[in-house]
Formats: C-alpha cells, sequence, structure tokens
C-alpha cells in the first residue's frame, strides 16, 4: 500500500486531503531506486489551480517517458498546511513517492504570473533549500524555472539556478542527459551549470554580472563565464503534429479548476495585439494538424473518462481545422454525453451554430473581449475587432436565444483619454439596443450584460514594453469615470460593471519589467507573510510596501516611467524571436493609431521567420501589404 | 437494466470524500466504457446511485452503487471491466445484475433499501485508550448492558437526546485473525470492536458516536483521530423474512 508523508490525523485535519496524496488516475508510479533522475515538477499554486495547467502535463509525461528519469509533482501547500510542516519540521514532499523535495536532482517551478513568486519561496523554504542559489550546496536540487514569466526572469533571478526560456519540447532532453554525465565525470554543480549554460535557451544567472547607472537603470549586463551564451534564444517546437503530447492525463479526484481534457489546437496567434505578450513569444503560429487532434481527443477522453473536452488555444477562430474539428468531436462524443467547450472563439454564424448544439443557450453566456471602447483606441492597441462585428455577433446571438453578454475590456491603456473611456459605456449600451430591436415576444426575458476592467499592466516583449503604467489613483479615477458613464446610459439597469484589485496589478506591473535588485524585495516580503498573493483574500498590500520601503526600492522607477527607448531593459538578454525594431516600429505605430494586419493578410517582418516554420511559410491569398 | 456494484475502499483512497468517489465512478465507467444511460436534457448525467455515503476517513469491504445501462456483460465480465481502469485505493469486487422490477412497481434503489451496516472499529497504532485491552472490552460489555444509551445527537434541527441503544444490533470483540480477506488496515494494538448499527435514511448511527459515547461514560478521553473505522457490509432488510440481507450477499 502507498506510503504517505503525512499522518493521517494532519491529513483528516486539513482542508481537501486529495491535494496531497498523489495516486490520481494516470499518475505514473515508478521505483526510485531504478533511475538516475528524479525531476520534481512544481506549479506553485494551490492543487485544484496547478493541476488544471497543460504545460505540466506535457513536461510529465515527457520526462516520464524517459527509463532514467521520474518526474514527480508538488504544488504549493494550502495556508492550514503550511503552518502545520512549519509547525511539526515536515518537510515539503512529492506526490508520487511522497519523498522530500530535497532529495530529488532537480526542482522544476512553472511561472506562470507574476503574482506566484512568494509561493516559489514557500516551495523552495518548506523543502529545506536555500531560498538565494548562492547558498545552496551540492545536496540541494538544481532549481530550475520556466513558462511565460521567465521571459524576465530577472526579479527572481537570485532564487533560480537556472532557466529555461521557452518551450519544454525541445532542449530538455539534453538538459537531463547532460546531469547525468556530470554525474559520471564526478562534477560538480557548478560544472554542471556551465554544461547546460551552453546549451541554446538556458540561462544560468549567477553567470552574468550586472551594473547599474546612478539612475538606477542598467548600464551593463555581462556574462562572468566563458560558457555563459550572450544572447538566450528561446526555444519553440516547431512540429506541433508530431512531439509530446499526454495522452493519459492525470485526473484528480476532487474538483480542479479545469475539470476537463484540454487539447492545444495551435500554439502562438496571428493577432499582433499590442499588449499581449502571449501573443508575441509564442510566434509564429503553428498549428497542430487535425487528424493529430482528432486521435488525441479520442484518446484522451478514453484514458479519463472527462466529460469535457476543452479546445485551447490563443485565438480558436483563427485555426483553420477549426470546423472539421469541432464537428467531428460532436458527432463522435455528443451523443455520449460529451461537452465541448471553445474559449477564445470569435463571435459568429460558426460559433453560435457550434454553441447551439454544445450548450444550453439560456445558460451560456456570449463574451467579447474588445479590450479598449473606443476604435481609435482599439487600433492604438491593435485589437482588430470593430464595433460593427461586435454589434452583429450580438443581434446574430440574440435572435438565436441568447440574452448573457460578457465584456472585457482594460482600462489604462497607453494614449487612452475620456472619450475612450466613456466608449466602454456607450458600446455595452449599444449592445442592449441591439438586444431591445427584437420584438418583444421573440425575446428571452432581459438581457444581462457584464462588463469588466482589468488594469493595463505593460509587459516584456511587447510593444508596449517601454510605456508608463497609470498608478492606482489614476486607474481608480478612471474606474469611477466609466461607471458614472454607465449610469449615464439608457439601458445602464442591464449592465452589471466589475473592476480589478489595482493594488495586485501595481505589483504585477513591477514585476513584470522588474529587475535583479527586486529579489530583496520579494524575500523581505515573503519573511513578513506573504503568500498566495494572487488569492484576493492573503494579499497584503501593506506588507508588499513594508518591503519596498525597506529595501529602498521605488515603484515608481519600474512603472510610472515611460522608459527610453535606448534603455538597456532587464530582459534585452533574451532573444524572443521577435526583434526589438518590430517592437520599436510597433510602439510607433500604435502612437500613429495605426493597425498592422495579422499574420495571415500580410508579414510584418516580426523576426518570428528565423523558426523555419509555422504560418511565416504558409502561402498567404494575396498579400496586403505592410508598410514598414 | 441495472447494474449493482460492490467496491472496496482502502489505503490513500479514505482521503477521498463521497461526492469525490461519484465523480470518480461517473468517469470511471466512461473509461470502462459502459454502456450508461443518460437523463435527458442539456446537461445530461449518467443514471447513478449509491447506497450509503461512507465519511472521510474511513475504509470499506463493502460499498454499492447502482447504475442503469443500456446493455451490459456478464458480472464477471463487468467486474474485470471495471477493475481493468480502477486506481489504487478502490477495487470492485462484485457486480450483480437486479432483477426486472415488475410493471407500476417502485424499484428499491441502492440506497433506499440500505437497513443496517457492519463496522469494524480498531484503535490506530500510537493511540491509547487509557485502558488495558481486557479492561476497555469489559467495560465496553457493561456499557453495553444497559438498557438505554442516551447522547446528544447532532442533527440539522439542533442536538437532539436519543437513545441509541436500539440502533446498535450487535456487537463483538473479532481475533486478529478475522476477516483475513478484508481490504482494512491492521493494527499492532489489538483492540477492535464489531458493531452492526442501524443505517439509512430512516435511522442511522455513525459507529464513532457509539465509542465517543462509551468514553464518556467511562470517563476516557476521546480521540476521533485514534480510531479507524471499516465498514464491512451493507444490509437491506428482506420484506419476505425481515432479515437483514447484503445488497449483494
Amino acid at each position: 500500500m502507498k506510503k504517505l508523508a503525512l499522518s493521517d490525523e494532519i491529513l483528516l485535519k486539513v482542508d481537501k486531503p486529495a491535494r496531497y496524496i498523489g495516486g490520481e488516475v494516470n499518475a505514473v508510479m515508478k521505483d526510485p531506486k531504478e533511475v538516475e533522475i528524479r525531476f520534481a515538477m512544481c506549479f506553485p499554486d494551490v492543487y485544484e489551480v496547478g493541476m488544471s495547467h497543460l504545460g505540466i502535463q506535457i513536461l510529465y509525461d515527457m520526462f516520464n517517458q524517459r527509463e532514467d528519469t521520474y518526474c514527480e509533482r508538488v504544488y504549493s501547500p494550502w495556508v492550514d498546511l503550511d503552518a502545520i510542516l512549519r509547525e511539526k519540521k515536515i518537510p515539503l514532499f512529492a506526490l508520487e513517492s511522497q519523498d522530500p523535495v530535497k532529495e530529488f536532482d532537480f526542482l522544476g517551478i512553472t511561472l506562470q504570473y507574476e503574482m506566484c513568486y512568494t509561493n516559489v519561496l514557500q516551495i523552495l523554504d518548506l523543502s529545506g533549500i536555500p531560498l538565494f542559489s548562492k547558498d545552496r550546496t551540492e545536496n540541494d536540487p538544481i532549481v530550475i524555472g520556466g513558462g511565460p514569466c521567465a521571459y524576465n526572469p530577472e526579479p527572481i533571478a537570485d532564487f533560480f539556478d537556472c532557466f529555461y526560456i521557452g518551450e519544454g519540447e525541445t532542449v530538455y532532453d539534453r538538459v537531463l542527459d547532460e546531469y547525468k554525465e556530470n554525474k559520471r565525470a564526478g562534477g560538480s554543480r557548478r560544472d554542471y551549470l556551465e554544461r547546460i549554460a551552453r546549451i541554446e535557451g538556458i540561462y544560468v544567472p549567477s553567470f552574468y554580472d550586472v551594473e547599474y547607472n546612478p539612475d538606477h537603470t542598467i548600464r551593463s549586463f555581462v556574462p562572468n563565464n566563458p560558457n555563459a551564451q550572450e544572447v538566450i534564444r528561446k526555444q519553440a517546437e516547431m512540429n506541433l503534429s508530431d512531439t509530446y503530447y499526454p495522452e493519459k492525463p492525470l485526473v484528480p479526484y476532487i474538483k480542479p479548476v479545469q475539470d476537463r481534457v484540454v487539447l492545444e489546437i495551435q500554439r502562438g496567434c496571428i493577432r499582433g495585439c499590442r499588449f499581449c505578450q502571449a501573443g508575441m513569444i509564442y510566434r509564429p503560429i503553428r498549428e497542430r494538424d487535425v487528424n493529430y487532434l482528432k486521435r488525441m481527443a479520442a484518446a484522451m477522453l478514453r484514458a479519463t473518462g472527462q466529460e469535457e473536452i476543452s479546445l485551447s488555444s490563443l485565438s480558436s477562430s483563427d485555426y483553420s481545422g477549426l470546423a472539421e474539428l469541432v464537428y467531428y468531436l460532436i458527432e463522435e462524443f455528443g451523443s455520449r454525453g460529451v461537452n465541448i467547450s471553445l474559449p477564445s472563439l470569435r463571435i459568429d454564424a460558426f460559433a453560435l451554430d457550434v454553441m447551439s448544439k454544445v450548450q444550453d443557450i439560456r445558460k451560456s453566456s456570449l463574451t467579447f473581449a474588445p479590450e479598449a471602447g473606443s476604435q481609435r483606441l482599439r487600433d492604438v492597441i491593435n485589437k482588430g475587432l470593430d464595433e460593427e462585428s461586435i454589434l452583429k455577433g450580438a443581434a446574430e446571438a440574440f435572435r438565436g436565444g441568447w440574452n448573457k453578454v460578457k465584456l472585457y475590456f482594460m482600462l489604462g491603456l497607453p494614449t487612452e483619454n475620456a472619450e475612450d473611456i466613456e466608449g466602454i459605456a456607450v458600446l455595452a449600451d449599444k449592445i442592449a439596443r441591439e438586444y431591445y430591436a427584437i420584438p418583444k415576444d421573440r425575446r428571452n426575458g432581459r438581457v444581462s450584460i457584464t462588463a469588466s476592467t482589468s488594469f493595463f499592466v505593460p509587459k516584456p516583449f511587447t510593444p508596449f514594453q517601454w510605456a508608463r503604467m497609470d498608478t492606482a489613483e489614476e486607474y481608480l479615477e478612471k474606474k469611477d469615470l466609466l461607471r458614472q458613464k454607465l449610469k449615464e446610459q439608457l439601458n445602464y439597469k442591464s449592465i452589471r460593471y466589475n473592476w480589478h484589485d489595482a493594488n495586485l496589478s501595481v505589483l504585477e506591473g513591477v514585476f513584470a519589467r522588474g529587475d535583479r535588485r527586486l529579489s530583496q524585495v520579494i524575500c523581505s516580503a515573503y519573511r513578513k507573510g506573504c503568500l498566495y498573493d494572487s488569492w484576493s483574500e492573503y494579499f497584503r498590500f501593506d506588507l508588499w510596501m513594508e518591503a519596498f520601503e525597506e529595501n529602498d526600492a521605488e515603484i515608481g522607477f519600474y512603472i510610472h516611467r515611460e522608459r527610453d527607448l535606448g534603455e538597456r531593459l532587464p530582459w534585452d538578454f533574451i532573444d524572443a524571436g521577435v526583434t526589438k525594431e518590430f517592437f520599436i516600429r510597433e510602439y510607433n505605430r500604435a502612437k500613429e493609431e495605426k493597425v498592422t494586419p495579422n499574420c495571415r493578410r500580410a508579414c510584418s517582418g516580426c523576426g518570428a521567420r528565423v523558426y523555419g516554420g509555422g504560418v511565416c511559410f504558409e502561402e498567404r491569398k494575396g498579400d496586403e501589404g505592410y508598410d514598414a | 437494466m441495472t447494474l449493482r456494484i460492490r467496491f472496496c475502499k482502502y489505503g490513500i483512497l479514505k482521503f477521498i470524500g463521497h461526492l469525490d468517489v461519484m465523480r470518480y465512478f461517473q468517469k470511471a465507467v466512461r473509461r470502462a466504457g459502459l454502456d450508461v444511460a443518460y437523463s435527458r436534457g442539456y446537461s445530461p448525467h449518467q443514471l447513478m446511485s449509491f447506497a450509503s455515503p461512507l465519511g472521510v476517513g474511513l475504509t470499506s469491504d463493502a460499498e454499492y452503487l447502482d447504475v442503469e445501462l443500456h446493455s451490459c456483460d456478464s458480472p464477471e465480465i463487468m467486474t474485470e471491466r471495471l477493475n481493468a481502469v480502477m486506481a489504487e485505493g478502490i477495487r470492485v469486487s462484485a457486480c450483480r445484475i437486479l432483477p426486472e422490477t415488475p410493471p407500476n412497481t417502485r424499484r428499491e434503489n441502492a440506497m433506499s433499501a440500505v437497513a443496517a451496516a457492519d463496522y469494524l472499529v480498531s484503535l490506530k497504532d500510537g493511540y491509547q485508550t487509557g485502558l488495558e485491552n481486557q479492561e476497555w472490552k469489559d467495560k465496553f460489555r457493561d456499557f453495553m448492558a444497559a438498557k438505554t444509551i442516551s447522547v446528544l445527537k447532532k442533527s440539522k434541527s439542533g442536538d437532539k437526546e436519543t437513545d441509541i441503544r436500539p440502533m446498535i444490533y450487535e456487537y463483538a470483540f473479532p481475533g486478529s485473525d478475522a476477516y483475513p480477506d478484508s481490504c482494512m488496515e491492521r493494527y499492532q494494538n489489538g483492540l477492535t470492536v464489531f458493531l452492526r448499527t442501524a443505517a439509512g435514511s430512516t435511522q442511522n448511527l455513525k459507529p464513532e458516536l457509539v465509542i465517543e459515547a462509551f468514553s464518556e461514560s467511562a470517563e476516557l478521553s476521546f480521540d476521533r483521530f485514534a480510531w479507524q473505522i471499516h465498514r464491512l457490509q451493507i444490509y437491506r432488510r428482506s420484506a419476505l423474512t425481515q432479515r437483514f440481507e447484503a445488497l449483494i450477499p
């Protein structure tokens, strides 16, 4: 019978003990003595969140296909168990073997959002691994980071031995092979880091020195080790139809956030929205073959018994085989009670047909993400969604029986003015008017429109990486203006408004574009008790402010200033596949309110073509041209 | 047709609550490719009914659920098909195709049938009762000899003074070699009580409450983490003989 790291008594005292016992359907069980490499793969958030993440499942499957490697999972203990582990001095353990993380060769941590950084420290701390990489010894695991936040790893650089920049399918095998060879050669921890520093995509922070100017900007960023590469090149898997994909995903006992099979239909996005980091760093867009996807869908549903399959991508409507795939899934699995969910779908006739087949119209809602309230500002951010198509889509849906609409916007976008903000209210009202234009006897009760605003956070590797971010006060003023404008609308009673926490966005902004000096701030905040910052009930802005003050770090420096185009940015040593020249060009076009066509209409020469595949090599029906 | 499934729950699965076990079986019958019947409507669900929820922390040799199927293999093959997709901690021990109910009669489902259940309550290693085992057993016998055992039973409408003695049908002290085929955990302490108590929707007595009431009467401290409760069987009452019959004999 499986042994557990925690006693019955502890497990019966904490909330949801299933978070800590492993043993789920399709969990991989190996004998740790039979392998050469033990890899602890961590998502630094609670189990139900971490188990919903596709990337980890891909790597878990990929690593465990190696006979010499046993990959296990680790998630953040919830606050109740956190207290017990500290009090009883129980080391953090991996779910499969229940062995302490400290005994592993690797601790891999995926960085999906900035506000998980204190949770990263919790994982290290509870594992008994020194928080700072410089304090680690030969007895500690190699701590490796990856995921979207690794594109600016500097704020957490001091906590990691190395980072993997880009998609895991390409060079992880070499990273693991080098580990074995180094062990055989009797090499040290440092020897190993020198070996992998030479692998494309691997960044070893301690092999670089940073110097600063008197104004705190970066003067120089140079390798201090001959093995370290000047530029770290992002990794991208160019054949997504012949690579690792988990045919037997894990099935948790407790309900995860995503309680469904996830089928990633493509990676990347052709749209080029100027605020969107994912749309830039995952370039070029690469589709998976539709027959491959059909095969994977069938295999995954069979292996999991899940009742729902979700097609995942940044913009599903741009997948060329979407109709074929969706109608296949409906035909093949719809009768067996399998639900199909299609997030990020543009609302058009096809979408409405599919939605009417797979969802209960009375319960489901339409989602639009115009992101900005006016056409002017949508042109600034290059969001290729115009008012006409929103209203047309909504009207069509209303005639089909829908009556719920969700709208997503951002406040604080570059060049935003009062008219743009009022535009949000006007657009919401226009949608409601479309609804009430339908004869009363053919309406389905009242229309319900929910408008949500988030605080725009400029991200690295986007055309807005130099932009000034609003202060919390400015944001809240804008929020108040929008509320007032909504109240002035004819149909204001049908419109609900939600807004995000401004302080959380401020910190997200700081860490998104932060530098190495921030690791001291993060460490102080953690020591003060900050944890689970992305959970509003545990977010302690006051403690964070203390941490900034004690370390002489100024928030304004990181976010409330427009950066000079010539300034050395903390993430400049990473080549994300898209050139800085392109970002500068796009930033200028944004200011000129000039739209850039999507990748299928014209090539804007972003630089991703060097990856040798994807949309860059598709045949275009007619090039609209791009005036660079 | 209705397939009744009996399964054991043991090991780490004791930490999985009833609602999650239901979710687990919904997915398991799909993995096994069973020809399950669904309810109608936009969010169809499988027609499935569990006999009696088992609390978190408890293990069992005999949990039951009924599943509506359109077609089905022999009970032996169904058992095999299900076991091929089970996780460590749940094992199907038997299946039975229930006889068709005559028209216009209400079919008894797994849940409505339950009348009693057998339990073993064992002292886990690392815990003490405060008495020698023999002394504990003697005092327990005395406790059970009383005509009434009055306890405060918690219910939705508030705590209620209840006599639980009539709900305890049998008790015994089985030897350490009893139930050799059971999936229950075994402890060195050697203190195990067998209890048959009322179960089901009309009357239900948790074995934990019996031990708690006894501890209180014997002036012993009661630690709910000290006891492992294991369900051995669930019974219905035969309409014909009024005897208890296992849901799958």
